[in-house]
Order: C-alpha cells, then structure tokens, then sequence
C-alpha cells in the first residue's frame, strides 16, 4: 500500500513539474535561438570558393548538456514499449537537449564575436544507464568551428 | 585553454596549411561520484537537466583536448584540424571521454 502511494506520489510530481519545465525550457530555447539567428550555422566541412579566404580567427566551439528524463515519462514510456511505436516523451527530451547543446555552443561563438559556426557536429552518449535504479542521464554535445568575417 | 588554433573543419579558413604532423589523441576516463548520484537519481523523478553532469563532462573533455594538444605541440603543431569527439562508457558509472585530431602546421 505504501509503495503505491510512494509510486503515485512520485507519478504527480513528475507530471507536474515535468511538463511545468519542459514548457519554460522551450520558452527559453526559442528566446535565446532568436537572439542568436545572426549567427550562420553550417556543417560544411570547407567553405566554398572565394569565401574561404573572407574568414579569420577559427576557434572550437563547443556546447554539452546532460538530461534526464521524468519519472512520468519514465513509466509512460515503458508502457508504450509494450506496444510499440514511437516514444514521443522521449522524443520531447532529446529535441530539448539538442537544441540546448546548439544554444551553448552558440552562445559561446557569440562571446567571441563569431559570424558563422561550420561544421557543426552533434554527439550522444549516455551516463550512468545500466542500473535500472538510477536511469542517470543522456549527454549531447555539439561542437563546431567558429569563424568571424574578415573585413576588407 | 590553448595557443594551438582548434577546428572541426578540414581547413583552417583564412590560413594555408604547410605540413601535416598526423594523428594526435587525448583522452580521459571519468566516473561519477556519489553526491552527484545522489542529485542525479532525485532529478530522475521530476527530470531536467542534470548540472552536476554537465559540468563533469565539461571538464573530462576539457582534459582531453589539454592532451591532444600537448602531443599536438610536441609535434611542433600550431593548429589541430577535424577535431572529433567520442564518448564510450567502460563499465558502470564511468565514461571515457575522447578527442583526436590531425596535427597540422600553419603558415
């Protein structure tokens, strides 16, 4: 009986504050991804012709960040894994991820006074998984080379 | 962190690159400790990030670049190009942290 209490209290507070944070965090990611669209974002491995020379200053850029999922989520996704399909709970956290991991490394090529980012490459590991108990989290790490253009 | 230009990029734009130097690697193994399990295994119930992890990871890869580019400079390097990273966990709660490169010379 305790357990069950335990469980559905557990279950509460990752609806709410699950959903309560994820809605901020997107708030914040579509701010700071309007703030930062000067920026020229590519995964060119080399710059095409003439503007290979109109860049200076490279530097590695880069931007991590570690997740975890909700416990709501947890137990809705392995309900859905009975099933099937895709796991849109999961689905919502990597998307969040992702685009935190771009925002930082965007932020900072944005403190060197960077005009583009190329060759932006974006990584996935996972922390701490293999007990059950303790799902630990998911890292992404995006990286890429920073450049500024030359005035001439 | 470094004087050695970094980049993910195949060519350093702006620069020529003289003389290629090879492969140059770094890497770290890390594992957690309990305090942050501890935080972590409490973020499990109400999700988000977890900062302590963020900033473990951080410093791990940060280690790592510090070693490629000390070989990178034994070499006597001044740039790394195609700089990739990796990550592969070695047992449970521990991560190893990889960066390689190839070391180049500018002019």
């Amino acid at each position: 009986m305790f357990g069950f209490i335990t469980f559905i209290g557990l279950l509460c507070i990752g609806v709410i504050f699950g959903t309560l944070n994820e809605r901020r965090h997107f708030q914040r990611l579509r701010a700071d991804e309007a703030a930062l669209s000067h920026i020229l974002q590519t995964t060119l491995k080399r710059i095409p012709g003439p503007h290979n020379d109109l860049q200076e200053g490279a530097i590695l850029v880069s931007g991590n960040v570690v997740v975890a999922l909700d416990f709501f989520k947890i137990i809705v996704a392995r309900l859905k894994s009975i099933v099937g399909g895709s796991l849109r709970s999961y689905e919502s956290v990597l998307e969040r991820a992702r685009r935190e991991a771009i925002v930082r490394m965007l932020k900072e090529a944005d403190a060197v006074g960077a005009t583009a980012v190329h060759n932006i490459r974006i990584e996935f590991s996972t922390i701490g998984g293999q007990n059950p108990q303790h799902p630990g989290g998911s890292e992404i790490l995006a990286f890429g080379t920073a450049v500024k253009a030359r005035n001439v | 962190m470094s004087d050695l230009i970094l980049s993910t990029m195949e060519t350093i734009p702006g620069r020529t690159i003289v003389s290629w130097k090879g492969l140059v690697q770094g890497n770290t193994v890390q594992s957690k400790h309990v305090g942050r399990d501890i935080m972590a295994g409490l973020k499990n119930i109400v999700g988000g990030e977890l900062k302590g992890y963020t900033e473990l990871l951080d410093d791990a890869r940060n280690k790592s670049i510090e070693r490629m580019v000390d070989q990178a400079r034994s070499l006597g390097a001044n740039a790394v190009v195609n700089v990739r990273f990796s990550t592969s966990s070695v047992t449970a709660g521990a991560s190893e942290l990889y960066a390689y490169g190839t070391a180049v010379v500018l002019d």
